[in-house]
């Protein structure tokens, strides 16, 4: 089943792989432990003529080993958790390389970048319409307004999800490690054109990058 | 107590057509009414489910009914559905079956028929505020349809209805629609409170003499605890529904960032409802199998006290979960931690019931009979709903399959494999005591397996769905590149889905056949022949997609076909067969204690009177599931029999 997820190309995607990948084995392993039980009960105690079933209100000490037992298996995943959700969630880079904010409106990612000041919010931002660039090994920050309704940014292949909140600021970060072209859909229901409302990321080499920088900016001020 | 039985035999006698049938305040009556409502319900809520997972498999090609319905409808035209009444369909679909199906057939029809039986009690504690109650939630549906007949059609924005879409006109193209899903909500939550104070009441006050706390068989607990749940959980959501009716109508800003209101307000009123009411969902059916498994192994429920203890610490820690509907909200992720550890908590006792409900086959002896078949669907079902509910409980890996397809095969495993086959179970099982008829066991196994092995293809792949990305509410998958290559897996979801739909018309066969005692030849013959022709038929279609290798729509070869019609009449053949021989009578009379069971609506009547049991009350003298106890001549004995002395030597 694992290999049904999308490429991961961020840097820390992997975090979010591997614990899918620690409860995928946790929950199979059980699964199946289960299944097999009750298909071997079912076999071997089905109804046969003259048996009486076994008067039994049950086993203390077993029931105490299936609480502990899954309580144990749940805090080790819980601690496994907190690290990178950490990481992913809560503490956002000090020191990113490039800062960007995107705007959710029905339906569309407008996407602003700091213009030659550097710095967001000016009046020389660069406004682009459903298309992330971002070069391949720097992080990328990503405030998130919304204007309208909720939307959530999402980027299957770089295990990157967000709502984007109208009133309040959200924010995402990654740093990609491949170079291509990603979709960004929106995963939240948005109205009718929710199906459909999606963006591009463009993972760029460095040198394509600055050129793809150079040409944007030539094009806003001409 | 003779001054109380001429009451019941006078009361029995003076009904007319409308105090009986319809103003009735017998709390068995108000039960079939419930019951009604809910069946009638899911054939509208699976409708709808069928004709927007038609969108998803070939999407943008006209409806096969709606082709041959409609050639110029302003809102399908040619019958094809457009992205507005795809995001109804969806928001209608949840809103049926969570409301109007699931919670009317648990809170309302078994809470109604099985507590004063299973307690040894005459009637509800207030039999008037019971009508009222059916009534009030009979408004409450009936405004709910309204819905569909407004301008801008129903609710489109989600059975969540976020704020701010389902706030204004302008975002969805809704108006009337969302008011009339939210007062519906209101007036559905005003009738089900009205039942959970009646339960409650009851429940604490009318036990008959001996049935202690722990002499209640598990699904009393579960309906009792479901109670509980919904006296404090529902009014949150009538709250939050009069906050979004003034929000759109009056103009209030509760959910306005703009005016300073909050949209994730919303969220937090919903789930901090949404999530008890999953358990208000679930766990009644768990109550149920608990009950079923026990009868059908003739074996003690294994770990009866810890079963009841998770039941009541299950509804004590889903208060506060709520917040893992909403990791990716925006609010703060401090918080996803907290939540994350809560909701790993109440994985304890749901791990503790499916353990002792393996314990309970332990050693048993087991009977498959249709009611315990479903039973053991439920609990199978309900294993995988709630181990892919690990996986979203973890925060960090939330992050990715928040919002796609593996959170709506979670939902559908605990609430279709869970909820329905419990429902499922509880029909078959207390059918009997209900209506005085034997629901015929060989449609009844046709049905169970069609649905078991449909249910599977319909939800399982969805899992895989939502692995690779894909975004749950979208109109149509094709318009992503990522996903181009699952379409085939929508498709074999449709598939499934319509095949478990046509196994549905089983089950309505084999109700109504029974019900009515239609033994008539050309019944008979009918019944036989559709329900071979339908399995026939589902066979037909899964060996042509098999061949057509999965392409959409694609015509299979000639050579296909004829290999497909073959295992069309081979399949038709065998059930035709397989009914002709088992099938015997339809709708055989009930006996009083049908499943040879230990707990109380058994010692009742068939068709029990009003007032349920004879001149005096039961007297109850043992557990609900003392089933094989040494002394006992038979594996069975009632309640209100004693246990002899080496039982009771032998469950210490």
């Amino acid at each position: 089943m694992m290999s049904w997820l999308p490429e991961n190309i961020s840097a820390d995607g992997n975090s979010v792989d591997f614990l899918f990948y620690v409860i995928y084995y946790v929950t199979a392993v059980t699964f199946f432990l289960v299944a097999g039980c009750m298909i071997v009960f079912l076999i071997l105690y089905r109804q046969k003529p003259g048996a009486r079933a076994f008067y039994s209100h049950g086993n203390t000490t077993l029931e105490i080993i299936w609480t502990i037992v899954p309580a144990f298996i749940l805090v080790i995943i819980l601690i496994l958790s907190q690290d990178s959700w950490a990481r992913l969630k809560l503490n956002p880079p000090a020191n990113p390389d490039i800062r960007l904010e995107i705007v959710g409106k029905q339906f569309n990612w407008i996407v602003y970048y700091p213009g030659p000041d550097g710095k967001l919010g000016t009046k020389d931002d660069l406004k682009v319409d459903n298309q992330v660039n971002v070069p391949v090994g720097k992080m990328v920050f990503i405030s998130l307004r919304g204007e309208d309704v909720i939307h959530s940014f999402f980027i299957p292949h770089a295990r990157v999800k967000q709502d984007v909140v109208p009133g309040r600021t959200t924010a995402v970060w990654f740093k990609a490690i491949k170079t291509g072209k990603f979709e960004i859909p929106c995963a939240e229901l948005c109205g009718t054109g929710h199906s459909g409302m999606k963006g591009e990321l463009v993972v760029h080499t460095p040198e394509s990058y600055n050129q793809w920088l150079a040409k944007a900016y030539a094009k806003k001020s001409s | 107590m003779s001054a109380t039985t001429a009451d019941v035999a006078h009361d029995h006698h003076s009904g007319s057509f409308i105090s009986t049938y319809v103003f009735s305040t017998d709390h068995k009556m108000i039960a079939k009414q419930f019951l009604w409502l809910s069946l009638v319900m899911m054939i509208l809520g699976g409708g709808l489910a069928l004709m927007f997972r038609w969108q998803l498999a070939w999407p943008e090609t006209p409806v096969w009914i709606f082709r041959m319905l409609s050639e110029d409808n302003e809102f399908m035209p040619s019958g094809i559905i457009g992205p507005d009444i795809y995001n109804m369909m969806v928001t209608m679909h949840a809103t049926i079956m969570v409301f109007l199906v699931i919670m009317p057939m648990f809170s309302g029809s078994f809470s109604n028929f099985l507590i004063p039986l299973m307690i040894g009690a005459r009637d509800m504690a207030f039999p008037l505020l019971n009508m009222l109650s059916f009534w009030v939630f009979a408004a409450g549906a009936v405004i709910m349809m309204a819905g569909f007949f407004v301008e801008g059609g129903h609710a489109a924005a989600g059975w969540t209805s976020y704020a701010p879409l389902s706030m204004k006109e302008e975002y969805t193209g809704v108006g009337m629609g969302q008011t009339l899903w939210a007062l519906s909500l209101f007036v559905i939550t005003v009738g089900s409170l009205m039942g959970a104070v009646n339960y409650i009441t009851t429940i604490i006050n009318m036990r008959t003499q001996g049935m202690t706390w722990f002499r209640m068989p598990l699904t009393v607990w579960a309906l009792f605890v479901v109670a509980i749940l919904s006296l404090l959980a529902l009014p949150i959501l009538g709250a939050a529904g009069v906050l979004m009716i003034f929000d759109r109508i009056f103009d209030t800003a509760f959910f306005d960032p703009q005016r300073g209101g909050d949209p994730l307000l919303w969220q937090h009123l919903f789930w901090y409802f949404g999530h008890p009411e999953v358990y208000i969902l679930i766990l009644p059916a768990m109550g149920v199998s608990s009950d079923i498994l026990s009868v059908f192994s003739r074996k003690p429920v294994f770990g009866y006290r810890a079963m009841v203890f998770a039941l009541i610490s299950i509804a004590f820690i889903g208060w506060a979960v709520w917040g893992h509907h909403m990791f990716q909200s925006g609010m703060n992720p401090r918080l996803g931690s907290a939540f994350m550890m809560t909701t790993m908590l109440i994985a304890i006792p749901s791990a503790i019931k499916t353990f002792n409900w393996l314990g309970t086959l332990w050693r048993g002896t087991i009977q498959f009979t249709v009611p315990m078949l479903h039973a053991l669907a439920f609990v199978s079902m309900f294993v995988i709903g709630g181990l892919s509910g690990i996986f979203m409980a973890s925060n960090t890996v939330d992050i990715f399959i928040h919002d796609t397809y593996f959170i709506v095969a979670h939902i559908h495993y605990v609430l279709f494999g869970g909820s329905i086959f419990g429902l499922f179970a509880g029909v078959t099982y207390w059918f009997p005591k209900m209506f005085g008829r034997m629901l015929n066991p060989a449609l009844g196994r046709v049905h169970f397996w069609i649905s078991f092995i449909f249910f599977n293809v319909t939800f399982f792949p969805q899992h895989i769905l939502g692995i690779a990305g894909h975004m749950r509410r979208i109109y149509n998958p094709l318009q992503y590149d990522f996903l181009k290559d699952l379409e085939p897996i929508n498709v074999a979801i449709t598939l499934g889905a319509l095949a478990l739909g046509i196994g549905q018309v089983i089950f309505g066969i084999n109700v109504f056949g029974s019900l009515w005692h239609w033994n008539a030849k050309w019944f008979r013959k009918t019944v036989q022949v559709v329900t071979s022709a339908l399995t026939g038929y589902i066979a037909y279609r899964v060996i042509t997609f098999s061949i057509e290798g999965f392409a959409p729509q694609a015509e299979a070869t000639m050579g296909g076909r004829t290999f497909a019609g073959i295992v069309f009449l081979a399949v038709a053949y065998l059930i035709y067969r397989y009914l002709e021989k088992n099938m015997g009578e339809i709708g055989k009379r009930a006996t009083q204690n049908p499943w040879k069971a230990n707990t109380l609506e058994w010692v009742a009547p068939v068709d029990p009177p009003h007032g349920n049991f004879g001149p005096t009350l039961p007297v109850v003298q043992r557990g609900p599931y003392e089933y094989s106890a040494p002394g006992d001549s038979e594996d069975w004995a009632p309640q209100t029999e004693p246990l002899s002395p080496e039982a009771i030597a032998q469950s210490h």
